[in-house]
């Protein structure tokens, strides 16, 4: 294993939804519906828009990708050092939704503890000595 | 926990090993000779201590002549950092979120 290693990784969260594709879509789409799930942002449903998602311990840039009203919705995701894609997949399902969401595109050697930053050093061995602590 | 994770965490638990292997990924390369320095144990223990890690995979060792450089192999960790995994409670929390948000929407 190398830290140029070009495997990628990815984490995907679906679940059925008892509301239709469009509703579901506003709440994917229009700011203060955002804000109140996610995280505060400026986001524009515009191919090519730059926005933020603000939270309380930093921000992650964005840029949307893909806007296909109630089926698709993709935007980058950077934060942290790492790069990723996030994917929304709305499929009518039943009266209902089967929203599938699918983060992408960030390599193990990405980690964030990896970059050495102090601080994520110092948790990332604390958490280690609890959990080493925890197995004697 | 996997073995593999086992490994890595009886290796780092030791501060001495830890503290060396943190050195490494700071620093970049370093011989026996540099690293006992200031480490505050002895050549004999601090390589002892790279044998460890690098039977871990976590340092490895280049010869140079009389001399071995040690550096830090941080792809290593991989199997302790999982970012997925963190990620996948994230998104779930968010969903959760979502749904809530849903059932107070109109139409």
């Amino acid at each position: 294993m190398n830290a140029t290693s070009p495997e990628t990784l990815s984490v995907v969260v679906e679940r059925d939804i008892p509301f239709p594709p469009e509703k579901i879509w506003r709440a994917l789409t229009q700011p203060h519906l955002i804000e109140e799930w996610l995280m505060k942002n400026d986001f524009a449903p515009t191919v090519g828009h730059a926005f933020h998602f603000r939270a309380e311990w930093g921000s992650v840039d964005c840029e949307v990708e893909v806007v296909e009203p109630n089926k698709t919705l993709s935007y980058t995701w950077s934060a942290f050092g790492l790069k990723s894609v996030v994917t929304w997949t709305l499929t009518p399902a039943g009266g209902g939704t089967h929203l599938r969401m699918e983060q992408s595109g960030f390599r193990p050697d990405q980690q964030p503890a990896y970059h050495g930053a102090q601080a994520g050093w110092q948790r990332f061995f604390a958490a280690l000595e609890r959990v080493v602590a925890k197995t004697d | 926990m996997s073995k593999a994770q086992d490994v890595l965490f009886r290796t780092l638990a030791d501060p001495s090993r830890r503290a060396l292997f943190e050195r490494l990924c700071r620093e970049g390369e370093a011989t026996v000779g540099a690293l006992t320095d200031r480490s505050g144990i002895s050549q004999p223990a601090v390589s002892k201590h790279l044998r460890v890690l690098e039977e871990a995979g976590l340092v490895r060792g280049r010869p140079a002549g009389r001399q071995t450089h040690y550096s830090a192999q941080r792809a290593a960790l991989a199997p302790l950092v999982d970012w997925t995994s963190h990620m996948v409670g994230f998104w779930r929390d968010r969903f959760d979120r979502l749904e809530d948000l849903l059932k107070r929407m109109d139409q």
